[in-house]
């Protein structure tokens, strides 16, 4: 009889591996992408002082931001928060610690994290604030930065399918950071729309090999309105491109 | 931010024109989102977004949004034939190796160097760069599109940036609703005004050296 690894769990189970102060790595940009039943998880439990890594902040009510908005991170690298008053003025009034960092850096510290690697090679802020503090080497007679690798306790993500071994594919763009985040947890526990036998999906459309993913759990779904749902006909044609 | 929903729109057909057939373009948020309206249909632009598209198309209608599928400002979008999606660290891949053709950026000053300020005011406004300096030092065009001046009629053109800076001399084009500017190697040179404006407004309302070009034209 073949045995096959079953990593699909409980939410109540789930939520044993989140603790007061851990590092927190979420998926997700601009929320899109965020795993919905994770977060309200994290909030039901009272988990408080995470240490939170994650592209931006989302909006108040959406993904990330919704622990921002209820105090729950203390220290948070980010490349954007300018969606979340909230976390602004938690910045501003010194009850939240940000480091800011540019997207595309960020997105490489978490995969370099990932991917076993101690830091990358990078030029981009060279001359502006991101320079500071920062070590320089030469290589080819060029100026780089060098970054350090990203890891955290934990990293949950969102996908909208896993094989019960926790290989993972994607939904458009929200796809975005979460193959990243997904690689760089001490323990990854993935949040999913739909989950399949062991077999069912087809090894060229794994996106994370389910190697990287300690856990499955089952989403409720989003259970958030969207910017350009609130606003219906309202919303500025500037957020939107119409060509 | 003060100007007319006419003249954001007339900012944004003069960027367009910058578009040529072939190329891989990224719009930030506000005026540059506007230049999708005036890029020619007929061109074989690939659009591309911080959140992980090449190949971005219009708006979806009315009903036919889907969650998953958005602009880098939380926005829904549609995708075009020869679309793709990747992770962040792909899309950011694409910006560091050169691969952009084209970005347009808003900013808050630009220099007569072409030094770009446009993430942070230090103490009143700190939303965080996000990809703005990826794009602005890695982009083979930036353009900027922003208003002549501040709400208190201060210049934005200025000699030296005294905001944080997100890229030095990152700037080759910088189109107002007064003027179009092209910033090379270290000038800032006048190629066209916006009607209804003159070079003295133009002049006046600049805090940075201007060279006139010969053959200044007009942008109706």
């Amino acid at each position: 009889m073949l045995q096959t690894v079953n990593k699909q769990i409980s939410l109540e189970s789930a939520s044993q591996y989140f603790f007061n102060g851990m590092s927190l790595m979420i998926g997700g940009f601009g929320g899109v992408g965020a795993p919905p039943t994770l977060v309200n998880l994290i909030l039901e439990k009272n988990i408080h002082d995470i240490f939170l890594i994650s592209n931006d902040t989302g909006f108040p009510w959406i993904g990330p931001g919704k622990l921002i908005t209820e105090k729950r991170v203390k220290k948070l690298i980010a490349s954007h928060i300018g969606s979340n008053p909230e976390a602004g003025k938690q910045m501003q009034d010194g009850s939240l610690d940000v480091e800011f960092v540019p997207q595309g850096t960020l997105a490489e510290k978490i995969r370099a994290g990932g991917m076993g690697l101690g830091g990358i090679l990078v030029d981009v802020g060279l001359g502006t604030v991101v320079e500071a503090n920062k070590q320089k080497v030469q290589v080819n007679q060029k100026e780089y930065m060098i970054e350090t690798a990203l890891t955290a306790d934990v990293s949950i993500v969102y996908a909208k399918k896993a094989d019960l071994y926790g290989n993972l594919v994607y939904d458009k763009s929200a796809r975005n950071t979460n193959p990243l985040v997904a690689t760089a947890g001490q323990i990854t526990i993935a949040e999913v729309e739909e989950i399949v036998p062991v077999g069912s999906l087809n090894p060229e459309e794994v996106i994370t090999p389910g190697v990287f993913v300690d856990y499955i759990i089952q989403s409720k779904g989003v259970d958030w309105k969207w910017v350009w749902e609130l606003k219906p006909g309202t919303e500025s044609r500037e957020g939107q491109h119409s060509k | 931010m003060g100007l007319g929903i006419e003249t954001r729109h007339r900012i944004a057909r003069r960027a367009a024109l910058e578009i040529k057939n072939g190329m891989t373009v990224n719009l930030g948020i506000g005026i540059p989102t506007l230049v999708a309206d005036y890029i020619p249909q007929e061109l074989h632009i690939m659009l591309h977004t911080e959140n992980g598209i090449l190949g971005m198309g219009g708006s979806p209608k009315n009903g036919e949004e889907d969650g998953n599928l958005s602009n880098a400002g939380g926005y829904p979008v549609t995708i075009q034939p020869g679309a793709s999606y990747f992770d962040s660290a792909t899309a950011f891949g694409i910006i560091r190796k050169g691969l952009l053709d084209v970005t347009i950026l808003g900013a808050l000053e630009v220099s007569e160097t072409g030094d770009i300020a446009n993430w942070i005011v230090p103490g009143k406004r700190v939303p965080g760069m996000g990809g703005a300096i990826d794009l602005a030092q890695k982009a083979k065009k930036v353009i900027i599109l922003m208003n002549h001046t501040d709400k208190f009629g201060n210049p934005k053109i200025v000699k030296e940036c005294s905001l944080p800076l997100t890229v030095k001399k990152g700037a080759h084009m910088i189109i107002t609703e007064k003027a179009v500017f092209q910033c090379k190697d270290g000038q800032l040179i006048l190629r066209e005004i916006m009607n209804p404006y003159t070079v003295n407004d133009v002049v006046n309302t600049t805090g940075a050296h201007i060279i006139v070009d010969e053959k200044i034209s007009v942008f109706k």
